[in-house]
């Protein structure tokens, strides 16, 4: 181990700059030796580093994984209850492989994969925190996995009641008026929101088809514009990362629906001028939207309703632990205001007079159906867990932490790193990690993390050459130094060993991986020779 | 109950490093007006013993499929799950891992992607296929978006027998995109080909087709893609990946786009969701399609590798201009299914598929040889089929619940014309006996 690691924090202060130009542990860092001897958290490489086949290079004709029990019932004559031309002439040309060996394809994957349970993830605007695994053990209980959804209402008063519990707590933690839980995921919340809106003005006889997204706002906020038919103009940020309220109000007309913002902000900061913003917009008869994806920084702290919003999505994936599960499933809640509850999409989860729980289909404004069925059962599940665990208390602690460990992060890093925007910052933050013509890139030291065992930050966004940092609530303060470690050690090599950055990652199963290729010459499915 | 792990001691150290006193003081841009002054009105937390309570007794109060036997379907099915579907899907280096924009710490979950997509294209006999979509309303309201956009046509033709939340997620879209949909009439169970023909002009950019449909009939793909075809429109098949055991492809009749509920790949029933979406297509349409898709490539010393693929069709990149707004799709449910589709194989695929074919055929020959029932529609089916009776549907589903039978879903609640309908799903699941029991709990209903 490296004196960085052990050395405290203050010490740091004293010596190092951006333009430091000795090495800091006092001998040249060298290549790969020095991820793998300074660091406690890659000490070894964790991920498979051999070859493996892919599933169509395994097993031979005639095998299967799965025995079914005899059929029992006659075969019935294809050809006579069938039109020949609607019948298959051949199977489909799936791999035969033995139960074993499939096993051990699938576990020889798992080993090629970064996970919260293993490495830590401070993604920016992604809120990576540790997924409870009894919110598995709730989600797998028979009693919520093996329903089905068209069974009646009597038989499933439990998951009915979990449901209305759940959607009357993220009104609450939201500050307003009514949930739908519907939407599957943050981006399909924000098209259902986009879509209330727009019932909103039409309802109003006032067509308003502009849509005001700051500069800096995640990329499915115009996405969602653009594919619900609403032209999304840009307003500027200010240096420090606040809309420019005169911006603002230069572009707000008669014509404007609703402006989507994110507060905390994707840079970081709690912009504090949101309830000018709010007055700007509703003043000329437009709606304020919140994306959600910051929520992690504000529970129990301030709710959205009370800062002026009217309609919002949660990203259940983010604030309240359901596992990412490689890129899904999520859930995206959609909460609204008073005037927005007639137009939510059906059917809604309610308490009946009786003290019953059931579906309400009877809203005669409603958008109507954004999905089949009603919503990703099995996430919201593991949501309710969530809360219920943590409740009132917890959650506000949650977010207390989180910010504490942002800023924490924060203070270490700007010691040797560029933070442009100033702090204090919510739950997240951007620094610049690069400084000069090392001809390093950001790229470069996203790869260089992998090799410490570290997923990197999100990168080049919402500002170029940026880092976005987000540790959560949940790491604990040795892996967060652990991490200041690793960029230490990185800035060092920018300046003295940048080829190892630039041939980084070195201690993944794979080297750096050609995406150029991927998209020149797309091979998206596996051919037999 | 706390996931955070700081000590007092270090939360001291933390604030004196950040050069603030309180945790509070890190909170002070929120301008005062604007701060909660109470706590959230919530009840406090509970330990991991008594949330398990609280979750089990919710649980408890529900009468699940494994208490029932379940002949329920309209798009969702009680389908047999491996065991080893629930014990690999359920390893936490799935489960907890990122998005896999790092392709260098994301192999696995890459190639398992990459091997999903081929096994995809191998069920519904197209060329490309993407890494997932929400579920298949969603799938088939995307694939409508691409067809349009492939086309430069805006008007679209969806079957009025596809699932009913399929066409009301089309009517809901179609209130806030510019993309107008004309509903098709069906009869006797199948898309009316003259109805078809009358609708179709050259300014349609797909007709939206679901085959097995939601009354479980099998469309003459063979005559109505090539009807499509002749106007220069897309044919969107919404098929059961499950089908393709017994009956030819939707890619293998020629459609353009292919979408599906994947629910049937090793996923729970789970209320209705999550689920899986399915989108398979042509190849020359590989850039217009919507959501990830993984490519195979080779790292810099030119060995196999893989990555997310055409990323400049996503909306993190291409914010406004992005071919979908989808970012969070449903990877562990697609992980779910190559699990479940690996494991069974060619052969397994093609026992599952002649099993739930053979089980619903003789439970409809027995059904409909009762008096006061018969079958709906005389279409060829595939695992689900619709009875019609003289008796009062809700007392004869009640009476077979009474007896821990989950008979049908009653039809009435999509459509009054079906009001004396309910539809039957047979799985692989259901044995012999339990079919047998349904009859004589029907007869006696």
């Amino acid at each position: 181990m490296s004196s960085i690691a052990s050395r405290p924090a203050a010490d740091i202060t004293k010596k190092e700059t951006a333009t430091v130009t000795v090495p800091v542990s006092g001998r040249p860092v060298k290549g790969i030796e020095s991820a793998s001897s300074s660091q406690a958290m890659s000490k070894k490489p964790r991920l498979q580093q051999r070859d493996h086949p892919v599933l169509f290079e395994l097993g031979a004709p005639g095998l299967s994984g799965v025995s079914l029990p005899p059929s029992e019932v006659p075969s019935v004559d294809r050809a006579k209850t069938i039109p020949a031309e609607l019948l298959a002439s051949e199977l489909p040309a799936l791999p035969e492989i033995g139960e074993l060996d499939v096993v051990r394809h699938y576990k020889r994957l798992a080993h090629r994969c970064f996970s919260i349970d293993e490495n830590f993830y401070p993604l920016g605007s992604c809120t990576m925190k540790y997924n409870p695994r009894v919110n598995e053990r709730v989600a797998a209980l028979p009693g919520f996995a093996h329903l089905h959804p068209y069974q009646r209402e009597s038989d499933v008063q439990g998951m009915l009641e979990l449901l209305y519990r759940l959607r009357c707590d993220l009104a609450e933690i939201a500050g307003l008026a009514e949930v739908s839980l519907q939407p599957a995921a943050g981006a399909h919340g924000e098209m259902t929101g986009l879509m209330i809106i727009g019932a909103y003005h039409r309802h109003r006889n006032e067509p308003r088809k502009k849509i005001l997204v700051p500069d800096t706002a995640h990329g499915t906020n115009p996405a969602s514009c653009a594919t619900c038919d609403r032209s999304a103009m840009t307003v500027r940020s200010r240096p420090d990362g606040r809309v420019d309220l005169d911006d603002l109000r230069s572009k707000v007309d008669t014509d404007t629906a609703a402006m989507m913002i994110t507060n905390p902000n994707t840079v970081g900061v709690f912009d504090e001028g949101i309830g000018d913003i709010a007055d700007i917009l509703h003043k000329a008869g437009a709606l304020l939207y919140l994306d959600g994806a910051n929520m992690n920084a504000i529970l129990g702290i301030t709710r959205p309703g009370d800062f002026g919003v009217d309609v919002m999505h949660y990203n259940t994936h983010k604030t309240f632990s359901t596992p990412h599960g490689g890129g899904g499933p999520g859930a995206g809640p959609v909460a609204v205001a008073e005037k927005l509850r007639p137009f939510l999409p059906v059917p809604q989860v309610i308490k009946r007079d009786d003290g019953t729980f059931g579906w309400d289909e009877n809203r005669p404004s409603t958008i109507g159906k954004v999905r089949s069925f009603y919503g990703q059962i099995g996430v919201l599940v593991r949501a309710y867990a969530y809360i219920r665990s943590l409740g009132c208390d917890g959650l506000r602690d949650v977010s207390e932490k989180a910010v504490l460990a942002a800023n924490y992060l924060a203070a270490r890093l700007g010691e040797r790193f560029t933070l442009p925007i100033p702090g204090p910052y919510a739950h997240e933050f951007i620094t610049v990690p690069i400084a000069g013509d090392s001809g390093v890139t950001e790229n470069d030291v996203a790869k260089r993390l992998l090799d410490h065992g570290i997923h990197p930050p999100t990168m080049s966004w919402p500002i170029q050459h940026c880092l976005m940092i987000e540790p959560t609530e949940t790491e604990s303060l040795a892996t967060l130094d652990g991490f200041v470690d690793a960029m230490i050690e990185i800035a060092d090599e920018i300046e003295h060993d940048p080829e190892v950055l630039r041939t980084a990652p070195h201690m993944t199963p794979v080297k750096r991986v050609d995406e150029v290729a991927a998209n020149r010459r797309p091979n998206v499915r596996w051919r037999a020779e | 109950m706390q996931y955070t792990q700081f000590t007092e001691e270090q939360v001291g150290v933390m604030l004196t490093t950040i050069g603030a006193k309180t945790i509070d003081d890190l909170f002070s841009p929120i301008p005062a007006a604007h701060r909660l002054t109470r706590p959230l009105d919530l009840p406090k937390g509970v330990s991991e013993l008594e949330l398990l309570r609280d979750c089990e007794s919710l649980a408890g109060r529900n009468y699940d499929c494994t208490k029932l036997t379940c002949f329920l379907g309209c798009g969702s099915y009680d389908h047999f799950v491996p065991t080893i579907v629930d014990s690999m899907a359920g390893q936490s280096e799935f489960l907890t891992a990122y998005t896999p924009y790092q392709a260098e710490a994301s192999q696995g979950i890459l190639q398992l992607f990459y091997e999903f997509q081929t096994m995809i294209c191998a069920l519904t006999g197209m060329e490309i296929a993407n890494a997932s979509l929400y579920e298949g309303a969603t799938a088939a309201a995307e694939a409508v978006m691409m067809a349009a956009a492939i086309t430069k046509r805006d008007r679209v033709l969806v079957a009025d027998n596809v699932h009913p939340d399929t066409l009301a997620v089309h009517a809901a879209y179609d209130a806030d995109r510019k993309i107008a949909t004309t509903v098709i009439a069906s009869s006797g169970g199948l898309v009316d080909e003259q109805s078809l023909a009358d609708a179709l002009d050259d300014g349609i950019a797909a007709v939206v087709i679901q085959s097995p449909n939601f009354f479980g009939c099998v469309e003459r793909l063979d005559r109505l893609i090539p009807k499509i075809h002749e106007h220069g429109a897309l044919a969107i098949i919404s098929t059961d990946p499950l089908a393709a055991g017994v009956f030819k492809s939707a890619g293998a009749h020629g459609a353009d786009i292919v979408v599906a509920e994947g629910q049937p790949l090793g996923i729970p029933m789970q209320y209705g969701g999550p689920y899986l979406g399915l989108l398979a297509a042509r190849e020359k349409y590989l850039r217009k399609m919507p959501g990830r898709v993984i490519g195979m490539t080779t790292d810099r010393e030119g060995r196999r590798a893989f990555c997310l693929a055409l990323q400049t069709r996503e909306q993190h990149i291409k914010r406004e201009r992005a071919t979908s707004n989808i970012c969070t799709n449903q990877g562990l449910l697609a992980i779910r299914a190559a699990i479940h589709m690996a494991a069974l194989g060619k052969r397994g695929i093609a026992e599952v598929s002649s099993q739930c074919f053979d089980k619903a055929h003789y439970a409809a020959d027995a059904i409909s040889a009762l008096d006061g029932y018969s079958l709906r529609f005389d279409a060829p089916f595939f695992k689900e089929f619709v009875i019609r009776t003289d008796r009062d549907v809700a007392a004869v589903l009640d009476h077979c619940r009474s007896g821990g039978i989950a008979a049908g879903v009653a039809l009435g609640r999509f459509d009054d014309r079906y009001a004396d309908c309910f539809a039957v799903a047979v799985t692989e699941k259901r044995s012999r006996t339990e079919i047998d029991a349904l009859v004589s709990a029907l007869r006696e209903a």
